[in-house]
């Protein structure tokens, strides 16, 4: 009776590898029918209107001004040049962006984490109000509401070196001159020795168990031989412009806009207060056990903090950190509706333009695509140095 | 123990959009001042820090105390039907009122039957409907209709706190709260006068948009979050795909596409208002986050579970369903909220493609050169909308994820 039982075949419909096969096929079969179904129809909207699919617009004229481009740009330069300012001011948002929402986070994450009642307290309302409002409300507030009202540039307010006036602010700026590469050789050489110093001074502080100080001799040695290059070629790295009001404008520095500083300070805000409680998470996600052995082996809080906390705190922080900055990058899409031209201001431009909405949609998903697989893959690899070796 | 921190890898709770608020630490007994006392003048660090911060909020608190007093705010009274329900037509407010009259009772009979978080909903609801139907400047009839709200509310709760086999009918009728009211508000599909969606505006516009999104990505959301698990390649690179994709580019340009594309992808025609493709572009953005959120969940499900449902002989779809899916999505009840009040917030972008939205009606008051420069009392009033009720989610999901949590101990 039983070799009978064995014998007997699965049916098609219940066996282990068939079955997969055939619903796989079923399922692309189907993504690809809507899929076929979606590019028919678009096909014969585009015949409607009397247009096809290609991106030979790209080297027509663009014909638009773009404020506050950051590379060459004029109104007769093709589409193409176009999107690549607006790849560049996003960038340029984001970049600065990223830095200082990182900094101020940092700063109201340890706010938070504070004994004080009061600190803690107002870090947590900071927290509440930026988190729980619309970042596309909080820019408007900025560009209309706190930049718009200031006085003309006529009358800018000046705050030391800065100029703040209703066309946006003026700010002590380096520009680089013909010595800059050298500089930059010799600053490369000079970080060389400076870690070099450390390692040694690390080297004599394990060995013969005295403090040697290595991260203050290795900033020593940097400056020294910063001083000693200055020296030597007479001239700093860059050059420092400070700007100075002429009565009807102002002149030298870097001049920033309103509404670059509105989605600048905006981002800056919003991710800040993500930040903060990714940094509070990752510290307080450390248990409290190393806190507790780093008192008894008689570390100082700062060096328990560099040594102990944030080498584990980090490892947490990290991942979440990439999204954030992801998250900066693409919310600052947003700068369009104040009339900062990134790549999302200017490609509406251009559809607008030139009526090739599909083609320019296609580049925009290409070019966040493109900023997001970066940013991960720089982050994946940060975050491997930072893994712990298992065992 | 410790271990398992040390390879913690998955994302903690501060993910969420919500933030615990601080505790002043307090011995058995110790009056509240002296504790306070201690904590902020405690040794000489912290008196500096303490002076400081203290220095610091008086000056806001200050400044936001002058700023309230100082204007004389009519630029939002003006327009505050405007601003909350847009030009829908006066004829037909009853259907609106009932709206709320319905999500007023079923607050309060859920205050009632639950107790837990309902309360700090039905006190920010009172609270708000008090303080519309307190100023001065809504008109008699508004201020009564609200009036009855609060009426409800209580009334529910009594009802609530007395009889306890209303538990199922109130989940069922809240169940049924979105589609009787948005059918209402859009007239039933021409049983009623139809009120075309160009009529809606303000808060009531990003409600709506804000509830289509959350309701409507949770097929799609929870589609995708199965296939990404899902052992079959074809399936699960295809919601990979989707989701990443999704997930990779500013919801503006999602919205673009919903405006531009979605005639072309329907060849050419344009059948659907302006709305109505914001709505399906923000199904299908909520839907790839959503994805990722139950994806959470389904990966804290032991496989025990798994074991077991098969044990029973219960097959793949009954196991998922019943077995598997409930017990995701508890487990990521505090993600989803955290989700909804990213929706609520983003449902502010609108505005830039034009519609008017709570924000874009702000924005479109403040271009009446009548009222030139009065940009912040308008967008600080806009702001304390959007914040009480973003606040009062992540209020109300920081309640669950506790209660949640101890349930599971």
């Amino acid at each position: 009776m039983p070799p009978k039982e064995e014998n007997k075949k699965t049916p098609i419909w219940r066996s282990r590898k068939f079955v997969p096969v055939i619903l796989q096929i079923i399922f692309l079969a189907i993504i690809g029918l809507l899929l076929w179904i979606l590019i028919q129809n678009t096909m014969t909207g585009l015949r409607r209107i009397g247009m096809s699919f290609g991106f030979d617009f790209l080297n027509a004229r663009a014909g638009f001004n773009i404020n506050e481009a950051m590379i060459e740009y004029s109104t007769s330069d093709p589409y193409v040049r176009a999107i690549m300012v607006g790849i560049v001011s996003t960038l340029r948002v984001s970049f600065f962006g990223i830095i200082l929402a990182t900094i101020i986070g940092v700063l109201v994450g340890i706010a938070k984490m504070s004994d004080n009642w009061l600190l803690s307290k107002v870090a947590s309302v900071y927290i509440d109000i930026f988190r729980n409002t619309p970042l596309l409300l909080q820019i408007f507030v900025l560009n209309f509401a706190v930049f718009l009202p200031l006085p003309r540039i006529q009358e800018a307010l000046s705050i030391g070196p800065f100029y703040l006036s209703n066309r946006g602010a003026v700010i002590p700026w380096a520009t680089l001159h013909e010595g800059s590469a050298l500089w930059a050789l010799l600053l490369l050489v000079v970080i060389g020795a400076a870690i070099w110093v450390y390692k040694w001074q690390m080297k004599r502080e394990v060995e013969e168990g005295k403090n040697t100080h290595p991260f203050l001799s290795a900033i020593g040695t940097f400056i020294l031989l910063c001083g000693a290059a200055y020296l030597v070629t007479g001239e700093g790295p860059f050059q420092l412009t400070i700007p100075a009001h002429t009565g009807a404008a102002v002149t030298g520095g870097l001049s920033l806009s309103t509404p670059f500083l509105s989605v600048l300070v905006a981002l800056t805000i919003f991710t800040s207060t993500y930040i903060a409680e990714i940094v509070r998470g990752g510290v307080q996600a450390v248990p409290k056990g190393q806190v507790e052995a780093t008192k008894a082996l008689g570390f100082r809080s700062a060096t328990a903090m560099r040594l102990v906390i944030f080498p584990q705190a980090i490892r947490i922080i990290i991942p979440q950190m990439t999204s954030q900055y992801l998250n900066l990058i693409k919310n600052s899409s947003l700068a369009m509706a104040v009339g900062y031209q990134e790549i999302v201001g200017v490609g509406n431009t251009v559809i607008n333009q030139s009526g090739r909405t599909l083609e320019v949609i296609v580049i925009m998903i290409a070019v966040y695509l493109f900023f997001s697989l970066t940013t991960s893959l720089f982050m994946n690899i940060f975050n491997k140095k930072f893994q712990l070796v298992e065992r | 123990m410790i271990n398992d921190n040390l390879h913690y890898k998955g994302e903690p709770t501060n993910s969420l959009e919500v933030t615990d608020s601080p505790h002043l630490d307090r011995q058995k007994n110790e009056p509240f001042g002296q504790a306070l006392r201690k904590n902020l003048f405690g040794n000489k660090k912290n008196t500096v820090l303490t002076v400081l911060t203290g220095l610091f909020t008086v000056f806001v608190l200050y400044q936001v105390v002058s700023f309230v007093l100082e204007n004389s705010w009519d630029v939002v009274y003006i327009h505050l039907r405007l601003l909350m329900i847009g030009q829908y037509p006066l004829d037909e407010l009853w259907r609106l009122w009932f709206g709320l009259y319905y999500a007023s009772l079923m607050i309060g009979l859920t205050w009632g039957l639950w107790r837990g978080a309902g309360k700090a909903v039905a006190f920010t609801f009172g609270a708000v409907y008090l303080a519309f139907a307190a100023v001065p400047w809504t008109t008699l009839n508004t201020s009564l209709n609200l009036a009855a709200c609060i009426g409800l509310i209580a009334g529910g709760y009594v009802l609530g706190g007395k009889i306890d086999r209303l538990k199922i009918p109130v989940l069922v009728l809240w169940g049924l709260y979105f589609p009787l009211t948005i059918g209402l508000i859009m007239g039933f599909g021409g049983l009623l006068d139809p009120v075309l969606s160009r009529y809606w505006g303000g808060w009531l516009l990003t409600v709506i948009l804000a509830s289509v999104a959350i309701i409507g990505c949770f097929p799609l959301g929870i589609l995708l979050a199965l296939g990404r698990r899902s052992s079959l390649p074809a399936v699960k690179y295809v919601c990979i795909a989707y989701i990443e994709l999704v997930r990779g580019i500013p919801l503006i340009m999602v919205l673009f596409i919903g405006q531009l594309l979605i005639p072309l992808f329907l060849g050419g025609q344009t059948g659907l208002d302006n709305v109505t493709r914001a709505m399906i572009a923000y199904v299908f953005f909520a839907a790839a986050y959503l994805a990722e959120d139950v994806r959470g969940g389904l990966q804290s499900i032991p496989s025990g579970q798994f074991e077991a449902a098969q044990a029973l002989g219960l097959n793949k779809v009954k196991t998922t369903f019943f077995i598997i899916l409930p017990q995701a999505l508890k487990a990521v009840i505090p993600a989803m909220v955290g989700l909804f009040i990213t929706i609520l917030k983003d449902t502010s972008l609108v505005a830039i493609i034009g519609l008017a939205d709570f924000l874009g009606t702000a924005r479109r008051i403040s271009n009446n050169p009548e009222y030139l420069g009065r940009y912040l009392e308008l967008y600080v009033f806009v702001a304390a909308f959007y914040f009480i009720f973003c606040y009062l989610m992540a209020y109300v999901s920081r309640y669950l994820e506790r209660s949640l949590s101890k349930g599971s101990r």
